[in-house]
C-alpha cells in the first residue's frame, strides 16, 4: 500500500478547504494585524524594553510582538483545524478518513502537516504585510523561520488534534477558546518579555516559562534573527510528543470516536 | 466466508448495544433488518473499526480486522448512514480523494472513476459540486465511491434514509445486481420492502440476532412486515 498518496491527498484537501474559506484567510490576517498596528502602537509608550537576545539594539514594541503574533496565527489555526475535525466528525467525513486502509497515526500526521502548512502560509502573508509597514527582519530570517514555524505549528496543531478527540460537540468549542487559546496566549512571552512578567509576579513568570506557547514564540523570535534557541526547541519537541501521544490515544478505536452513538 | 463475525458484544456504559452477535456471510445480498436503536449502527462502527471491542472476532475476506486491519479495511466498501461527502468539492474531487486514501492514483484512478460514474449514471455530473446535487445523486456518488477499490464486501448502513421512492428503488436494485454479480453485501434497513424473498436476512433486535436465513424461510409465507412486527413489536 502506497502511503504517500493518502498523505498528499489529505494535505491537498486541507489546501482546498482553505481556498474555499477565504474569510478564514482574511480573519487570520486581520487578527494579528490589529494587534500589531493598533495595540502595539498604543502600548509601545507604556512598555520599555531593554536589550535582550536575540536583539542587538533597542527595538520598538512592534518589532517585539511580531514573533508572538506569528505564534498567534499558528495557535488560532491549530484550534481552527481542531474545530474542523469536530465538525468533520459530526458531519461524517471523519468516518471516511478513519476507515482508510492506512495506519491511523499516519492519517492524523498527514492532517497535522496539512494544517501546519496552511498556518505557515498565513504567517508569511502576515510577515509580508508587517514588512510593508516597515517591521521587517533580515532576508535570511524569513528563511530560517520556516522550520521554526513548522515545528511550532505541528506542536500547536497536535494540541488541537488532542482537544478535538475529547470535544464531543461543536458547541463546546467556545470553551476551548476561553480555556486554551486566551490563557496560552496571554501567559506567554508573546506580548511582554518574561523578565517583565517576573517583576509583577514570580508565579505568573513560572507559569509563562512552562507554557509551550512561550517556547514556540521564542523559537520563532530567535529564528527570525537566524539564531537557534535550543532549549525552546527541546520544550516544543517534548510538548509535541505529549500532545501527539494524547491525540493518538484520543483517536484510538478502542476508545472509540463513535461511542456516543447508539 | 467473506464476512465472519463471532461473539460480538458491545456496551455504552451499562447499556448493552450488541450481545454475542455471530453470523457468516457468503457472496450475495444480506439484509440486516432491525428497528431504530437495535444496534445496527454500532455493528457497522465495529465492522469498520471506528470502534473496537475485545473477545470478538471479525474477519473480512479472510483478513482478521483485529490483527490485519488495513487488509480488512481495504477489502470493504462502506456507505455510511451519515453523508460523508465534502459538499464544497466536486463529485470527481471527492472520488479522487477517496482513491488516494486507498493508495490509488494516476491513470488507474481515472479509469476506475469513469467506470464507476458511468455505471451509476453520474458521468455528466462529475464536475458538479456535491452541494448542488439532490439527495439521490449524493447517495449514488457515495455508492460509486464505495466501489472504486473493487471491494469484496460492501457494507451499507441504512443507505436509503431520506431518499424519495424512485431513488430508493434505483439504489436497492443496483446493489442487488452487484450482489448477484458475486459481491458480499450487508444492507442494513428498518424498511421491510427493501428485502426480497430470496435475500439472506438477519433480524437484529435490542442488540441480539433473532433470526438468520433466507427471508422466505424466516417468514414462512407471511408478509415480512407482519413477521418483523410480531418478533420485534416495532413500528415499521
Amino acid at each position: 500500500m502506497n502511503w504517500l498518496a493518502p498523505f498528499c491527498a489529505i494535505v491537498a484537501r486541507e489546501g482546498l478547504r482553505f481556498v474555499h474559506q477565504r474569510e478564514r484567510f482574511v480573519s487570520a490576517l486581520v487578527r494579528p494585524l490589529v494587534w500589531l498596528l493598533v495595540f502595539a502602537a498604543g502600548f509601545r509608550a507604556a512598555l520599555g524594553l531593554s536589550i535582550t537576545p536575540p536583539y542587538q539594539t533597542y527595538i520598538t514594541y512592534e518589532t517585539y510582538i511580531v514573533p508572538g503574533l506569528c505564534g498567534m496565527v499558528l495557535l488560532f489555526n491549530g484550534m481552527q483545524s481542531s474545530l474542523s475535525l469536530v465538525y468533520d466528525r459530526e458531519m461524517g467525513s471523519m468516518r471516511l478518513l478513519l476507515t482508510a486502509p492506512v495506519p491511523r497515526w499516519w492519517l492524523l500526521l498527514s492532517k497535522l502537516v496539512g494544517s501546519t502548512l496552511i498556518s505557515i502560509t498565513q504567517v508569511y502573508a502576515f510577515l509580508g504585510i508587517a514588512a510593508l509597514f516597515g517591521i521587517d527582519v533580515d532576508p535570511l530570517g524569513y528563511v530560517a523561520v520556516f522550520p521554526a514555524l513548522f515545528v511550532a505549528g505541528l506542536m500547536l496543531g497536535a494540541l488541537g488534534l488532542a482537544l478535538s478527540s475529547f470535544i464531543k460537540q461543536l458547541e463546546n468549542f467556545a470553551g476551548v477558546m476561553n480555556f486554551v487559546i486566551f490563557p496560552m496566549f496571554f501567559l506567554s512571552s508573546a506580548l511582554y518579555p518574561l523578565w517583565k512578567m517576573a517583576e509583577s509576579s514570580e508565579l505568573l513568570h513560572d507559569i509563562c516559562a512552562a507554557n509551550p506557547f512561550t517556547h514556540a514564540v521564542e523559537l520563532i523570535r530567535f529564528a527570525l534573527y537566524a539564531e537557534l534557541n535550543l532549549p525552546a526547541l527541546g520544550w516544543i519537541v517534548l510538548a509535541l510528543v505529549v500532545f501527539g501521544g494524547l491525540a493518538l490515544w484520543g483517536y484510538d478505536p478502542a476508545r472509540g470516536m463513535a461511542r456516543k452513538r447508539g | 466466508m467473506s464476512l465472519k463475525v463471532s461473539n460480538l458484544s458491545f456496551s455504552y456504559g451499562n447499556k448493552h448495544a450488541l450481545d454475542r452477535v455471530t453470523f457468516e456471510l457468503s457472496p450475495g445480498f444480506t439484509a440486516l433488518l432491525g428497528p431504530n436503536g437495535a444496534g445496527k449502527s454500532t455493528l457497522y462502527a465495529l465492522l469498520t473499526r471506528l470502534i473496537t471491542t475485545t473477545g470478538a472476532q471479525i474477519s473480512v475476506a479472510g483478513h482478521d480486522l483485529q490483527t490485519a486491519p488495513r487488509a480488512a479495511l481495504g477489502a470493504m466498501g462502506v456507505v455510511f448512514q451519515q453523508p460523508t461527502l465534502d459538499l464544497d468539492l466536486t463529485v470527481s474531487q471527492n472520488l479522487r480523494y477517496f482513491m488516494a486514501l486507498h493508495g490509488l492514483h494516476g491513470r488507474t484512478a481515472r479509469d476506475r472513476m469513469d467506470a464507476a460514474l458511468t455505471r451509476l449514471d453520474m458521468a455528466e455530473r462529475a464536475h458538479e459540486k456535491v452541494r448542488k446535487l439532490n439527495g439521490g445523486h449524493r447517495r449514488r456518488t457515495e455508492l460509486a465511491r464505495a466501489l472504486l477499490h473493487n471491494p469484496q464486501v460492501l457494507l451499507l448502513d441504512e443507505p436509503t434514509v431520506g431518499l424519495d421512492a424512485a431513488s430508493r428503488e434505483a439504489i436497492t436494485a443496483h446493489v442487488h445486481a452487484l450482489a448477484a454479480g458475486g459481491m458480499t453485501v450487508l444492507w442494513s434497513t428498518h424498511l421491510t420492502d427493501e428485502v426480497r424473498p430470496e435475500d439472506q436476512l438477519l433480524i437484529l433486535h435490542r442488540g441480539a440476532l433473532l433470526a438468520q436465513g433466507t427471508a422466505a424461510d424466516i417468514t414462512q409465507g407471511r408478509p415480512l412486515k407482519d413477521h418483523f412486527l410480531s418478533v420485534t413489536g416495532a413500528e415499521v
